[in-house]
């Protein structure tokens, strides 16, 4: 600090009289080692009553300067206290303002037990919500289909393009890394016992009926999930939602209900791409692995993997897409107008999403038990 | 501040006194030379001089889209001039070093026009937020100077658990306002300080600003739209049009400016309401 002479204080011989000194301001106070000297110094100073206070030598002061006086002075004045010109008005402000304390926030008793409640009165008013959600959207597609022509034809079209087309990219080179992982894992097991051709089998069912939609899921909950919450939220922060619903805009027709369709639509189209390259990376890697050629490979593929698994891919996709925009969407409206609210809730909800989704996989997995082999 | 001269100079120069901060009054608090602002292909500002002095109140006023907030932007460094310079207590600051521009912060507060609080800090930790920043008050002393801050914008104790989301508008500038004041700051800026509150708030708003003006001797620089703000608190007007700084002057000497603008914005019917009332 150019500008400032530090801030100190000098006892008179004998202890009788203190002298402050230098610039008592908050940009000169703030060095640690300014701060602990006056503070130790103030504290010794203080608690002899009897102590003459010459301030009449600072420079300058501020309120914090005052404040550290008053604290050390024991919220009052001194009985001999020498202030230059100026100087009274901060001492007078506290002096006015008088020792004010901190309201102390109400003490929880039993803590963890109310907090367990709440948790569940959360989840239950969480899952109330979810339901109505779907209601509502149900309501919206039934008025969609009545009256297709007043439909958000333009809003559809917009999802499809940012959670469908845009994903190609990502979706294509995960799904081709993946593929190759595969095939180099499954190769190496099979020639264990001499099985190199059932490789087909392996790859074709595992991709097309599972890894290729829970793949996809995973990145669509990942990319859209997110833009979709953040999205919602934003327009609550900045009250769009509200202003929509003042012009008689419904949330649901104009905003849920297009992302629903939207990823109900790409999700499977995400689907047979992501297929699509998981299976020529997996052809790759058994071209260079087991010198298995790509012709015997997509000859083989019809038999070994009969299509009613290519169909319940395509439908787990459709459905997972729908779990992943509702509970976006359910998570977007949620958000409160704050910022902690709007990363708390775009976080919960790419979690819960792909939580869904995996849970509804597993739903899958029981009814279609026995379908396809 | 057409009367002067321009200065001659090269660009800006700021040769003397780099490097230190000059807080004494010997020099202007804001200096602006020569200001270019574009924006892509729009030009802001173009050729704008402009001097602040310590302990004034001055008031930028001009249509909208002239620019306003911009400048006080520049002053505050969150834009860069294109051209020309700004000095705060002699530093030029788009040349300052980060450590001097740190100091140079701490010396100034700023009230946003909706109050930028941080939604996720409750009010005492909002306020408290700047001297927390400093890493070495001891916390009983952060206790009562942000205590003492909100009792000087008219907050009581109980507010201080609030949330900014649970205040109201006028509430969230007083809590803005004592943030800004809380490093008992040198020069505050204020953007639009009554914007959106009631007559009645605007006005002990005002007589808040002009209290502690008086008792902190600060320099206030100000954007605002409302007359009788205008009028009540400002030493100096500055109108900004034609990209420039039309006049600068005291509120009689603006007034009687022959310019379309200042003849409609203070000469209109508002303006002559709130021009009475002054009188």
């Amino acid at each position: 600090m150019p500008i400032a002479r530090e801030p100190t204080l000098t006892f008179s011989p004998g202890g009788r009289t203190v002298t402050a000194d230098g610039t008592w301001q908050v940009h000169a106070l703030a060095h640690k080692r300014i701060m602990k000297a006056i503070s130790s110094c103030l504290e010794r100073a203080g608690r002899d009553k009897g102590v003459e206070w010459d301030l009449s030598g600072i420079e300058s002061l501020d309120h914090i300067g005052a404040q550290m006086f008053w604290e050390a002075w024991g919220y009052e004045r001194p009985a001999s206290l020498k202030l230059a010109d100026g100087q009274d008005e901060f001492f007078h402000r506290l002096e006015t303002t008088g020792r004010i304390a901190m309201p102390r926030p109400r003490k929880e008793h039993f803590g963890w037990v109310t907090s367990l409640g709440f948790g569940i009165l959360h989840f239950l008013e969480h899952l109330r919500g979810f339901v109505s959600l779907i209601g509502s959207v149900t309501q919206d597609t039934l008025r969609f289909i009545r009256q297709p022509h007043r439909g958000p034809w333009r809003e559809i079209s917009a999802n499809i393009f940012h959670a469908g087309f845009q994903a190609l990219g990502i979706t294509a080179l995960v799904g081709f890394l993946i593929g190759v992982v595969l095939s180099y894992l499954s190769a190496q097991q099979l020639r264990n016992f001499g099985g190199d051709i059932y490789l087909v089998n392996l790859l074709g069912m595992s991709v097309i009926r599972e890894l290729g939609p829970l793949l996809a899921a995973i990145l669509v909950a990942g990319r859209s999930g997110s833009s979709i919450t953040a999205q919602l939220g934003v327009m609550r922060v900045t009250e769009e939602l509200d202003a929509m619903l003042v012009m008689g805009i419904s949330h649901g027709f104009r905003l849920i209900l297009p992302k629903v369709l939207a990823l109900a639509i790409s999700m499977p189209l995400l689907v047979i791409w992501t297929d699509a390259s998981a299976l020529i990376g997996g052809m790759v890697a058994a071209k260079i692995e087991l010198n298995l050629s790509a012709r015997y490979f997509i000859e083989k593929l019809p038999s070994a993997v009969p299509v009613a698994n290519y169909i319940i891919g395509l439908l787990k996709g459709c459905v997972f897409g729908m779990l992943i925009a509702l509970v976006s969407c359910h998570f977007g409206l949620r958000i409160k107008p704050n910022t902690e609210s709007l990363g708390r809730g775009t976080t919960t909800s790419v979690v819960t999403a792909i939580t869904v989704v995996i849970l509804a996989d597993a739903v899958f997995a029981i009814v279609f038990n026995g379908v396809g082999y | 501040m057409n009367d002067q001269p321009i200065q001659e100079e090269e660009s800006c120069g700021c040769p003397e006194g780099e490097g230190q901060l000059t807080l004494d009054g010997s020099v202007p608090v804001v200096e602006i030379t020569n200001l270019q602002t574009k924006f892509g292909r729009t030009v802001v500002h173009n050729d704008l001089n402009m001097r602040i002095w310590q302990g004034e109140i001055l008031s930028i006023v001009g249509g909208s889209g002239t620019g306003k907030t911009v400048l006080l932007r520049q002053m505050l460094g969150l834009e860069r001039p294109t051209k020309g310079c700004v000095r705060v207590f002699g530093e030029d600051i788009s040349l300052a070093s980060s450590t001097h521009l740190q100091e140079l912060r701490n010396h100034w507060g700023m009230l946003f026009q909706q109050g930028a609080l941080y939604s996720a800090l409750n009010v005492f930790e909002n306020i408290a937020q700047p001297l927390w920043e400093l890493k070495v008050m001891p916390e009983n002393l952060i206790r009562d100077s942000v205590l003492l801050k909100m009792n000087m914008v008219g907050l009581g104790p109980e507010h201080a658990n609030k949330m900014p989301s649970d205040l109201s508008g006028g509430m969230i500038k007083r809590v803005a306002l004592a943030r800004a004041l809380v490093l008992e700051p040198k020069l505050l800026f204020l953007d639009e300080p009554t914007a959106g509150l009631d007559p009645d708030l605007s006005e002990s708003f005002v007589q808040l600003i002009k209290s502690l003006h008086r008792e902190l001797g600060l320099t206030v620089v100000m954007v605002t739209h409302d007359l009788d703000t205008l009028f009540a608190l400002s030493t100096r007007i500055a109108v900004l049009a034609e990209k420039h700084v039309l006049v600068c002057g005291p509120t009689k000497e603006v007034i009687k400016t022959d310019h379309p603008f200042i003849k409609q914005f203070f000469l209109g019917d508002r303006g002559k309401r709130a021009l009475a009332g002054l009188e």
